[in-house]
Parts: C-alpha cells; structure tokens; sequence
C-alpha cells in the first residue's frame, strides 16, 4: 500500500516534470517559429512594395526612354538597363574563364598544400567588400587612362565573378567520382582529354549554375561601379567612357530629393529584382536536375 | 623488327603530341590559380600605395584621430572606425539569434514538405542585392520604425545613454537594422548548413533518451554545431562591415560619435561611397585610400577567422569519418 502511493506520488512528480519540460518546448518551438517568420517578412514586404510603387511608374517608356532632366516628369532607364547588360558581359569575358580555369586546376592538378591555400584565399577574397574592388579597380585602370570607362567597370565585376566561380566549379569538379577520371585513363587517353571529354562535361549543369548564380551576384553590384563606370545621363557608345548600370540609376534617384525620381527608382528596382530573379531561376533549374551527369 | 620500331615510334609520337596541350592546358589553369594570389597581393598593394601620402602626412594618428575636415586638409578616421564596428555589432546582435533560430527551425522543426519552401525563399533574400535593401530601407522600414518602434524605445528606456536624444528616423540603429535584415539569410543559410552536418544519429541518441524536441536541440545539436555556428556569425560580421550602399542610405552620414543609437553615424564604405569621386586635393583622396585599407585589413582578419573557423569544422568532420 505504502510504496503503491509512493509510486504514485512518483508518478505524479515525473508528470509534473515532464509538463514542465513539454511546456519548455512548445514555448521554444514557438520561439523559433516567431524566428522565422521575422527573417522571411522583409521580403513579403519588400515585394508588396517593389509591385505596388515600382509597378505603377513601370511602363513601355521606363525601358525604351532615356531618363528626363531634372525636373521634368517621364522618361525611363533605357540607358542603365542596356549598361547593366553591358557591363555584365565585359564582367562574365574576365570571370568565367578566369574563374573556371582556377577552378579544374583547384580540383585536379594541384599540390595538396599549394590547392589548401588558394582555397583559402578565393575564401578570403570573396569576402573583400565590394567598395574595396571599386577603389581598386579605380587605382589600376581609371586613374592611368584618365577617364572612368564601361571596361573599368566591368573589370570591377569581373574580379569579383573569379574567385566565386573558380570555389563553386572546384567543389562540382570534386563531386565527379573518381571511377570516371581512372576509366579515362584506362582508355589511354591524356589528362587534358580526360577534363575535357569527361570531367568538364560531366559537371557542365554545375558549373553553369555557379557561373550563373556569380553573375546574378555581380549583377545587383553598385559599389564597385561608383568610382569605375561611373554612370552617364545618355547612351554611351563608347566603353572607353563612362557608361550607366541600372543599380548605379536607382541609388543616384533614391538619394534624390525629388517624388517622381523615387517612383522611378522603385521601378528600377523592380526591373533590377526581376532580372536577378530570373537568372536565380534558371541557374535552380538547371541544377535541380542533378549537379551532375 | 623493322615493324616493331616503326610501331614504337609511332607510339612515342603519339605520347608526345598528347604531352604538349597537357602542359599547357596544365599550365594555363595554374594561371586561373595564381590570379588569385596576384589579386591579394594587388588589393593589398594598391590600397596601401594611394595611401601613402595620408600614412606619411597623419602616421597612426589616422586611425584615432575624430576630425575629418576635407576643407582644411585634415583627416582623422576615428568616427568612420566606431561607426562600421557599431553598426555592424548592432547588425549581429540582432541577426545572430534571428538567423541561428530560423536555422533551428527549419532544419530541425518544419515539416518536411515545407522545408525546400523555406530554404528557397531565405536563398531569394540572400540575392536580393544590397541597393534594393537600401530603398526599402529608407522608404519603408526606417519611416515606420521612426513612426511605431522608435518613440515607444525612447519612452521605455530612454534613461540608457543609448536612446536619448531627438529621433530623425536616419541614424545609427537604423542603419545597424537595415544590415541585418541584410545578413540574416546569410546567417541562416550558413547556420542550416552546419546543422545538416550533425549526424542523425546524434539527434537519434538524444530521442531514445527521451529527450523532448528542444532538449535534443539543447544537447545534440547545439552542442555539437556550436563552433560552426560562432563561424556563421563572424561570417556575418565580415559581410556586415563591408556593406556599403544599403547603409548609406540609411545611416545619415555624419560623422560624429555619439552615444546615442538614434543619432546619425557615418561608416568606412559610406565615406569612400559619398566622397570618392569629388575628392579635390591629393591627401582627401589619399585619406580615403587609407580608409580602404582600413576597411580590408578589418574584414580579412574576421574573414580568416571565419573561415579557419568553418574549416577547423569540416576537417574535424573528415579527420572523425
């Protein structure tokens, strides 16, 4: 009799500790739930509001018209939509060859040693802030040439494209299993046949994604492009001289004073997100069907 | 006799034009290599030689010096140093338990079929480029945050030095806000892939224990991510100093340090950003140099922390296996 209610008062302290200790996770549950809902809602709000301001100034004029002077109302971007597009490929011409080469040597001729420290140095360098580039950029190429250039601009891009591709095609180049690499040796062919006829083509949808996944990267880039490209009113039909980028557009309206240039870089900024977001996109469609083969 | 020779040396001809594109192939990706050190050594040797004049003309006394007269030719970097380094702690004391805590949640606690979900969309806001970040920031967060949660902090803990003074909405915490809404997805998404590195059967052992869901957190996972967690912060923090246009545009670029978080601040990035190209005299542009130097020996230095931090991790992971 003693010891059954000694159970049951046992019992009941293990119950009590256990409510205690179930209640203890539903709160943090909770907890981590509010967590999550915090980081997701600034894009929930940032898309309500990139639609409703940005798509009621966004209109054929926006991406077909040169921006207006100060003070008048209308025109568009036309300009620093085509310069962005500009300065993104001169940017993927240094990049992605740059970035791939270092990438298939990382993955398959390096000394263990020498391959740990470049590693670690794309590492480093991908976190060099982007103002930083700029400045460099503006060191090597603008100041000598004595005018800020499209090509100063993308060199500023291109530089930060290389060590994000090389680090994203050296670890696609490590997932292709070794078997492939000693099949081609067993067939007798050379090393370089082996990276081009069977190791490149076998990480291709990879190494597409992560050229992809750096250009949408660079391309959302303003920073690097203030004291490079520069940015210019018109059409610039030169790279040797100062060229517009959509992100440079938006700034420079945003910081305005004036009502109508703030619509404007809200429909910049909803063009500027679409054209991330579709390269993001493709880059997901790609790599959803395997990283490789 | 004849026919064995003529086959040999039509197999050393073979080997031989298979060598050639072999090294040069070979050599041609070591150059994709070695742009790598080039651009360190670059970086490094650019900044440091533009500013040397600055280094010469204002020697250590740059960097704990407040004035920064461009008209009289002095510079001093003091308040660009206090406003990158508090912003940024801001920045992380906000975002760090945010992102480690979405991290938990989705890796461990969503149901399954919402879990790509989510990781999509935290990957989204990590694409979102910082210039976009910058115009919300001004036109959307900071108005509301001036208008609904700043008046209310003042009320509550107005006695702190932190929160006196006049809200103007442009300010110090605002721009500490903005970053970290900027880094958080970075944060979470570094965060989830170090907690999908713990072995199942980690969280598996705590379970047979009787562990509820939150202890098995407590004492598998969080104990065992813990180091990759603290790298993922830093990581944060790397990203967080060098940002530079979202909080241009919300930090108020003034370059004075004050106690209060509502008051307006100013940071390395900004500085460069606003006065990079209207510099006039050789020493500005020089002291803006040496602001950039500044900004890179800071953020390597917590980069390499990271990263030796992250890596120590996944080595452990390998040296384990």
């Amino acid at each position: 009799m003693n010891s059954t209610s000694q159970n049951f008062q046992q019992g009941l302290n293990t119950k009590r500790i256990y409510s205690t200790r179930s209640f203890k996770n539903g709160l943090v549950t909770a907890i981590l739930g509010l967590a999550t809902l915090l980081v997701l809602s600034p894009l929930v709000s940032m898309l309500i509001f990139l639609i409703k301001e940005g798509a009621s100034s966004l209109n054929w004029d926006f991406i077909t018209q040169l921006p207006k002077p100060t003070g008048e109302v209308g025109g568009g971007m036309a300009n620093a939509i085509i310069g962005s597009l500009v300065l993104l490929s001169l940017a993927s011409l240094i990049g992605v060859p740059l970035g791939i080469l270092g990438g298939i040597y990382l993955a398959e001729y390096g000394t263990r040693k020498f391959v740990i420290w470049v590693r670690f140095a794309a590492d480093i360098l991908n976190g060099v802030p982007s103002i930083v580039w700029g400045m460099v950029v503006y060191a090597v190429f603008v100041i000598p040439f004595k005018t800020f250039s499209a090509y100063a601009g993308g060199i500023a891009l291109g530089l930060i494209m290389i060590p994000l591709i090389m680090r994203t095609t050296d670890e696609v180049l490590i997932l292709v299993p070794q078997g492939y690499r000693e099949a081609g040796y067993a067939l007798g062919l050379s090393r370089w046949r082996i990276i081009f006829s069977i190791i490149l083509r076998t990480a291709r949808k990879g190494i597409l994604t992560g050229v992809l996944v750096a250009i949408a990267r660079v391309s959302g880039e303003t920073a690097p492009l203030l004291f490079t490209a520069l940015g210019n009113v018109s059409w610039s039909h030169d790279l040797a001289q100062p060229i517009a980028a959509l992100p440079l557009q938006i700034y420079t309206y945003a910081i305005s004073p004036y009502e109508d240039l703030h619509h404007q870089a809200w429909a910049g900024a909803l063009v500027l997100m679409f054209l991330v977001l579709s390269i993001n996109i493709i880059a997901r469609y790609i790599s959803r069907r395997k990283a490789y083969n | 006799m004849q026919v064995v020779n003529h086959q040999f040396k039509k197999n050393e001809l073979l080997l031989k034009s298979s060598v050639l594109p072999d090294i040069s192939f070979k050599s041609l990706s070591a150059l994709g290599a070695l742009v790598i050190i080039v651009l360190i050594a670059l970086v490094g040797f650019e900044l440091y030689e533009k500013s040397k004049i600055s280094i010469h003309q204002f020697g250590v006394g740059f960097t704990h010096t407040t004035t920064w007269d461009p008209a009289a030719d002095v510079y001093g970097a003091l308040p660009f140093i206090y406003g990158t380094l508090v912003s940024s702690i801001l920045a992380l004391i906000f975002a760090v338990p945010l992102g480690i805590g979405s991290a938990l949640f989705i890796s461990e606690i969503a149901p399954l079929r919402y879990r790509q979900m989510l990781i999509s969309t935290i990957e989204l806001l990590a694409s979102v480029p910082s210039v976009i970040y910058g115009l919300w920031g001004i036109f959307v967060l900071i108005p509301w945050m001036r208008d609904h949660v700043y008046p209310g902090l003042q009320d509550a803990l107005g006695f702190l030095p932190f929160f006196k003074g006049p809200i103007y909405g442009v300010s110090m915490l605002s721009g500490g806000i903005v970053v970290a809404v900027m880094i958080l997805p970075i944060i979470t998404s570094f965060s989830r892939e170090i907690l999908r590195s713990v072995p199942d059967t980690q969280r598996e052992a705590a379970y047979a224990l009787g562990a509820t869901r939150w202890e098995v957190i407590r004492i598998a996972v969080l104990s065992y991510a813990k180091r990759g967690l603290y790298g993922a912060g830093i990581l944060g923090l790397g990203r967080a100093l060098g940002e530079t246009m979202a909080i241009t545009m919300v930090i108020g670029n003034s370059p004075v340090i004050s106690s209060s978080l509502f008051a307006p601040g100013y940071t390395l990035a900004s500085v460069i950003a606003n006065e990079f190209t209207e510099a006039t005299t050789d020493m500005h542009l020089s002291s803006l140099f040496e602001l950039g130097l500044v900004l890179l020996v800071i953020t390597l230095i917590v980069n390499a922390i990271a990263q030796l931090m992250l890596r120590q991790l996944t080595i452990g992971e390998v040296e384990k296996a």
